[in-house]
């Protein structure tokens, strides 16, 4: 396993948002959580994330437990070993996609010219030749949150976590995103936590865990 | 009945033999169930007695795939508007799993734990039909892929919904007092 959570508990303040959650992710896995809204399915992602810091419970990420490590550890595994898609207002407005996709290589210090070279083949990759140039303001719903995906992936993560990530897009486009992550996630070797309340999106996923009240329920098969 | 349309609908395009027809069907539309060659026959039959169709040629020999069939005009006028008329939605499952949430309420059963694994049934129907349409050849078979999928989410919505209301709905039902 290349991610686990075991036995999560976070509250905040009186409600208990993880009463006792935890899911396990294999190399080049790709989970669905499925919960409805409250059930604690975004606090596990942020959890094992490395986002927040769970009341009780351990998360572990390639043999090593990483939910006590401290906050500038956590920062850097963040930025080293994981990836992420959400669902709105990622892009950063003032770059031009192929620098947004190269962002996280530019801020790790990778040179500007192979960063920009590896962020033009990730666009490439997912089909968005010919936007490099393009500002986030003038792409569609789709093509910017192929272009996040792009920037999720370019450092070569070992876990994308994805937490809504087709939420403001139709079904057509939600298929496209989906199909890409999916296929890149497979061909790499990177796994995906995802984060949906859409059983069409989830269905994308090897495995689907459910969530229900701060705890996962059993889970439902693997193909 | 539907059967009997897509007859129709092949003939318009051309006459042809019984034979040919069950081809093209299971070509076409086999992809949710072949049809059967009794089916074929006993459908041309019926479409020949209304005067949908008509036997243009019989060829030498015996059998019925000797005959070969072409559209009438009343049949191009039936078939349009058979096209032209919705259908009314189907609740294909939804009686079936209204039953046994009301069944399981009434007698005291976990009706949570029915919709839970029938939620869990769905999801892995869905991701079954998921990896069928992406390994679709062509864009026919994605989109009748694409139509189970949204009618199994369809359900799986109602199935939320409900687990939802459980406790309200387990009042309600129990609260019923006609003794049956």
């Amino acid at each position: 396993m290349i991610l686990t959570g075991r036995d999560l508990h976070k509250s905040f303040g009186t409600a208990h948002a993880l009463r006792g959650a935890g899911v396990t992710l294999a190399e080049g896995e790709v989970v669905a959580v499925m919960g409805p809204s409250g059930s604690g399915k975004s606090t596990l992602l942020h959890c094992l994330a490395g986002i927040l810091r769970p009341d009780s419970g351990e998360v572990w990420f390639a043999g090593r437990r990483i939910d006590d490590l401290p906050d500038r550890d956590r920062v850097r595994l963040r930025r080293t070993a994981f990836g992420f898609v959400f669902q709105f207002g990622q892009l950063v407005p003032e770059l031009p996609a192929v620098e947004n996709v190269a962002l996280p290589l530019l801020l790790s210090g990778r040179r500007r010219r192979d960063a920009l070279a590896a962020g033009r083949d990730w666009l490439h990759r997912l089909g968005l030749d010919g936007l490099d140039e393009r500002m986030p303001a003038e792409l569609s719903g789709g093509e910017s949150q192929r272009v996040a995906l792009a920037r999720a992936l370019v450092a070569g993560p070992a876990v994308v976590f994805a937490d809504e990530p087709t939420g403001a897009l139709d079904s057509v486009a939600a298929d496209h995103v989906m199909e890409l992550l999916v296929d890149a996630a497979h061909a790499q070797r990177t796994s995906v936590l995802l984060v949906t309340h859409e059983p069409r999106v989830a269905a994308h996923a090897d495995r689907t865990v459910l969530v229900r009240d701060g705890r996962d329920t059993a889970p439902v098969g693997a193909p | 009945m539907t059967v009997s349309y897509a007859l129709l609908g092949l003939l318009e395009r051309s006459a042809r033999h019984g034979y040919d027809l069950k081809q093209s069907y299971d070509r076409r539309f086999g992809g949710v169930k072949p049809v059967r060659f009794g089916q074929v026959y006993r459908a041309l039959a019926q479409l020949t007695r209304d005067g949908l169709i008509e036997v243009v040629g019989v060829e030498a020999g015996a059998g019925p795939d000797r005959k070969r069939y072409a559209i009438t005009e009343e049949g191009v006028t039936d078939l349009g508007a058979w096209l032209g008329e919705p259908e009314q939605p189907q609740p294909l499952l939804q009686p079936v799993l209204f039953t046994k949430v009301v069944l399981a309420l009434l007698s005291g059963r976990p009706a949570d734990e029915f919709l839970d694994a029938q939620r869990k049934t769905h999801l892995a129907a869905m991701a079954a039909l998921t990896r069928a349409r992406r390994a679709a050849t062509t864009n026919q078979d994605a989109i009748l892929a694409d139509y189970q999928l949204f009618h199994i989410e369809a359900d799986l919505r109602w199935i939320d919904h409900t687990s939802a209301r459980l406790r309200a709905l387990a009042d309600e039902v129990r609260g019923d007092s006609d003794g049956s």
